[in-house]
């Protein structure tokens, strides 16, 4: 028993499970943001109020937190790890044929990491009181934050690396989990795309209408 | 044809290696690239010089010991086709060529380009067998077998152990040469008795022998001379899982 705890197929296993249950909250998130649109701040104001308090999404607030640390932890250990397995590299770079999305995981894992942190500062740790703001007029801070052109600016490359990380992710959890075949591989590729697409693509069109019309 | 070669020379495991670079001429395109260096050393020997150790036997791309890293190349740049069977032709004439050993800590340096795969036979030693005699050839309709399935299980069997995933996979990953050795049992009737044991063990060892994990990048598929498929690893993945 404990050798499947401490294998490296079971951690990617964990990390999968983690990254798939981050996937299914990204609509969520994406569904309530898409309010932002309307320029009535109630909708808006009121489902954000719905997420801080229902006490079942406090169950899952608590999931969201535990599947980002084990992902990204497992993530970072096993990334080392995999350094570790090549002391001496070659001279000449590898060319072989493999898309650049999956080679750079770590790298927009990170990336999509630090915005996260930067996401909280802004949003969450105003709802736990860490940081001064009021919780109950998410709209306002919102609206705020969007109409700095630096920031939309900063708000789209950080989607677009997400949409890169997402491309990989999505079809890597199925064929981590074992559930890939020769006939579902390519079918799962199309998914993917068309998750990576449409979920960045629905955020950043949000900044892009507050920057044009308001 | 005439290259410049560029080749790792290291004397062995612990001292430190370097490029060293030999200028030869004369190389027929019709040679292989195992040829080409078996000429090259035969130049060496004449000059009185220390010839390049690799290592090669079959010539025919079954054995899987001809392997080097050519020009960012396990086994080169042409897929499906071992150093041994590569020829010289898909080079360009005057061409700079690079060559380095197998680089992975469960592949260590022997001399110049031969590399120490012992790793891999531990891996096989810990659950790639059937450990009953079986005998002679059964009768060919006694155990049925879907032909999908044996035809995917002869697929997986076709892998020759050379370590050109290992060598192509960013993570150092042995994830495909071991997912080809369950999957030609795991798909046929005689390999599902021991199963169970057999991927249990044999991932233990590969995690033993301190390869990496595998970020299904896919460089393996895309440089394996047997052109082993990805999706084999989905199934090392459901077998593993399934065995607990
Ligand atoms: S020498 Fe046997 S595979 Fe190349």
């Amino acid at each position: 028993m404990n050798k499947i705890l401490f294998s490296a197929v079971s951690k990617k296993f964990v990390m999968a499970l983690a990254g798939l249950f981050l996937l299914l909250f990204l609509p969520v998130h994406l569904g309530i943001n898409l309010m932002l649109l309307k320029s009535d701040p109630e909708p808006f104001n009121t489902a954000a109020h719905f997420m801080a308090t229902f006490p079942l999404v406090k169950v899952v607030e608590i999931l969201l937190i535990l599947a980002i640390l084990v992902h990204v932890t497992y993530g970072i250990t096993l990334q080392i790890l995999n350094w570790c397995s090549r002391p001496v590299g070659y001279a000449v770079r590898n060319k072989s044929d493999t898309s650049a999305f999956s080679r750079f995981m770590i790298w927009t894992g990170g990336s999509v990491l630090i915005f996260l942190v930067i996401h909280f500062f802004n949003f969450y740790f105003i709802k736990l009181g860490i940081v001064e703001g009021d919780p109950e007029n998410f709209y306002a801070v919102a609206q705020q934050l969007f109409v700095i052109p630096s920031y939309a600016i900063l708000y789209w490359i950080c989607f677009l690396i997400l949409g890169f990380h997402l491309y990989h992710a999505l079809q890597s959890a199925f064929q981590t989990l074992g559930l890939s075949n020769e006939f579902w591989k390519p079918v799962i590729r199309v998914i993917s795309l068309i998750y990576a697409i449409v979920i960045p693509l629905g955020f950043a069109i949000i900044p892009f209408v507050i920057l044009l019309f308001k | 044809m005439k290259f410049k070669l560029k080749i790792w020379k290291q004397r062995d495991a612990h001292s430190r290696g370097s490029f060293v670079t030999y200028d030869l001429d004369g190389v027929a395109p019709e040679m292989s690239f195992i040829e080409m260096l078996t000429y090259l050393n035969e130049t060496l020997i004449g000059k009185g010089d220390e010839p390049v150790t690799f290592e090669h036997d079959c010539h025919e791309g079954i054995c899987g010991s001809c392997g080097m890293y050519i020009n960012g190349y396990p086994h080169g740049p042409v897929k499906g086709l071992t150093t041994c069977l590569l020829s010289m032709r898909y080079f360009k004439d005057g061409e700079t060529i690079v060559i380095e050993p197998w680089r992975a800590k469960p592949f260590p340096v022997i001399k110049d380009l031969m590399v120490d795969r012992t790793s891999f036979d531990k891996i096989q030693q810990a659950g790639g067998f059937i450990s009953i005699s079986v005998g002679a050839a059964p009768e060919a309709n006694a155990i049925p077998v879907r032909k999908h399935s044996s035809d995917l299980a002869f697929d997986a069997s076709v892998c020759i152990g050379c370590g050109a995933c290992v060598a192509a996979c960013k993570n150092a990953s042995a994830m495909l040469f071991v997912s080809a050795k369950i999957s030609q049992y795991a798909l046929l009737p005689q390999g599902r008795p021991e199963g169970k044991d057999r991927v249990r063990a044999m991932i233990a060892e590969m995690d033993k022998q301190g390869f990496g994990s595998c970020s299904n990048t896919g460089a393996c598929e895309a440089q394996c001379p047997k052109q082993i498929k990805l999706f084999n690893i989905a199934r090392l993945n459901r077998e593993y899982f399934k065995a607990y």
